[in-house]
């Protein structure tokens, strides 16, 4: 039935993927997950499955997570369109004409 | 998890890609007791932090070539660790924004197609029949290699480290390296928060961290962090396979295999560091040079961003293999951002060369730290 689960809905990630994730990888962390399964980097960044895989990962290891491995959240908080940033930096040469900043030339 | 070793074979400090990809490669040499020590997790440094790309499109011949053999590497290699890798050849187009850079890539071409890279210069023409959607008002050319691509860094790194750990590799993360011992020019043990180890040999394969390592071991290595930073946005239709890159603009994008666009940039003023911060200059900076190479990004939302270390080096070339002075002592250091896409290649040097003392190469002994010796070599030119 796990594979019927979907646990990231972003992502479309299902329970079992999650789980086979674990222990074809020896995951120990939330953050592992993320990388392996995706879940957690699609549209709500993990806000809704989080906790979830918390929960699994926590069962399939047979050990609370520990708090602080906590899966980090990155910005922004909340989806932002590219051109209402990009209206808020003017124009393009401006941008360009900082340099290319490279420390090798 | 086994219990800590008290000694071992050679340990490996790093389990990013360089440092797990070093370990399979020995481990299917024959090689026992290696264990490899992560401070944090698998792929929570540079690997997991960058873009994905893998290019041979290089100004020096030694990266170019560690480059293409690194490609060949990757197209096994799905097989050989048994894991799908959305390894794609998409191709990589590079932008020229005037006729003096034009005259540079010219040069590139050259040389690369003297080592049997098919690439090519087009007009911006022809960039645009490979990316309909490109803004071609300020390019004056391009080159483009359609066996340039991209691969999942994640599945990379973690496939590696699997594999790694079946060959008998052990493996332990949330391990931190704390002290380097040597004795008489020799490397005795690795003093880790979790216990010693005595080991006669190591690699320094720690990225971003790598001159902290060298440090331990009483080496001033030339190589110095520097944050860079990349941003994600919400999956769009897949409308382009290739990588898109401009040195003279500063920047590198994709569209990943979900259909997020991927892309990063240097900080202009970036001062080194291990800073991983996340800064909204960045943010409107990258969103203007997106929305103005693929103007329908517009209404595309970002969703994520976060910035990781370039390990970089003098010439922005890495610095492979043993050093004078130190037996025991490896290193697959200062990629300056490109560790990924030569970590296939660089770990079948290392590893010929730790197992084989007779082991000759002429790029591995061109990128050895002795080239620093003489003064200034001529650096790798094509780099964000």
């Amino acid at each position: 039935m796990k594979d019927d689960i979907i646990i990231c809905r972003c992502q479309d990630v299902t329970e079992q993927e999650i789980v086979d994730a674990i222990k074809k990888y020896d995951l120990s962390t939330v953050d592992e997950v993320k990388r392996v399964t995706r879940a957690g980097m699609g549209h709500c960044q993990g806000k809704t499955c989080r906790k979830l895989v918390e929960q699994i990962l926590s069962r399939e290891l047979g050990k609370t997570v520990a708090v602080d491995q906590r899966t980090t959240l990155r910005p922004p908080t909340r989806a932002v369109p590219l051109d209402l940033l990009a209206k808020a930096e003017q124009s393009f040469d401006k941008v360009v004409s900082r340099g290319r900043g490279g420390h090798n030339e | 998890m086994s219990k800590f070793p008290k000694t071992a074979d050679l340990v490996i400090i790093g389990g990013g890609v360089i440092g797990t990809s070093i370990a399979y490669e020995l481990a299917k040499r024959g090689m026992k007791n290696i264990v490899l020590v992560e401070a944090d997790t698998i792929s929570s440094g540079s690997t997991g932090r960058c873009g994905g790309g893998i290019r041979a499109q290089w100004s020096t011949p030694e990266n170019v070539r560690l480059a293409m053999a690194s490609v060949e590497r990757f197209k096994s290699l799905e097989s050989e660790l048994e894991t799908d890798l959305e390894f794609e050849q998409g191709g990589y187009l590079i932008l020229a924004h005037s006729n003096q850079e034009l005259k540079q890539f010219e040069n590139n071409v050259k040389m690369q197609r003297s080592l049997n890279l098919d690439v090519e210069l087009i007009d911006s023409q022809q960039a645009k029949e490979i990316v309909p959607s490109l803004n071609i008002e300020k390019i004056t050319g391009a080159t483009w290699c359609s066996s340039d691509g991209s691969i999942n860094p994640f599945l990379l790194n973690f496939a590696y480290a699997q594999a790694a750990r079946q060959k008998g590799v052990k493996i332990f993360q949330q391990t931190r390296v704390i002290g380097i011992e040597h004795k008489s020019n020799k490397i005795t043990g690795i003093l880790t928060d979790k216990g010693k180890i005595s080991t006669n040999q190591m690699v320094n394969a720690a990225g971003g961290y790598a001159g902290f390592i060298g440090e331990m071991a009483g080496l001033e290595l030339p190589v110095v962090p520097h944050r860079h930073e990349i941003l994600a946005t919400e999956q769009i239709n897949r409308f382009f396979k290739n990588m898109i890159m401009s040195f003279e603009y500063n920047l590198y994008f994709r569209q990943v295999v979900d259909g997020g666009i991927v892309g990063g940039q240097t900080n202009p003023g970036e001062l080194p560091g291990t800073d991983l911060k996340s800064g909204l200059t960045f943010l409107k900076e990258m969103s203007v040079k997106l929305t103005h190479f693929i103007p329908k990004l517009r209404g595309v939302k970002v969703i994520r961003q976060w910035a990781g270390l370039y390990c970089t080096s003098p010439d922005a070339q890495p610095i492979l293999g043993k050093i004078d002075n130190l037996a025991g002592y490896y290193q697959a250091i200062g990629f300056s951002g490109h560790g990924l896409m030569l970590a296939p290649r660089t770990a079948v040097l290392m590893a010929n060369c730790i197992t084989d003392p007779d082991f000759q190469d002429e790029d591995l002994s061109r990128l050895n730290l002795n080239r620093f010796k003489h003064g200034v070599i001529s650096g790798e030119r094509s780099v964000v």
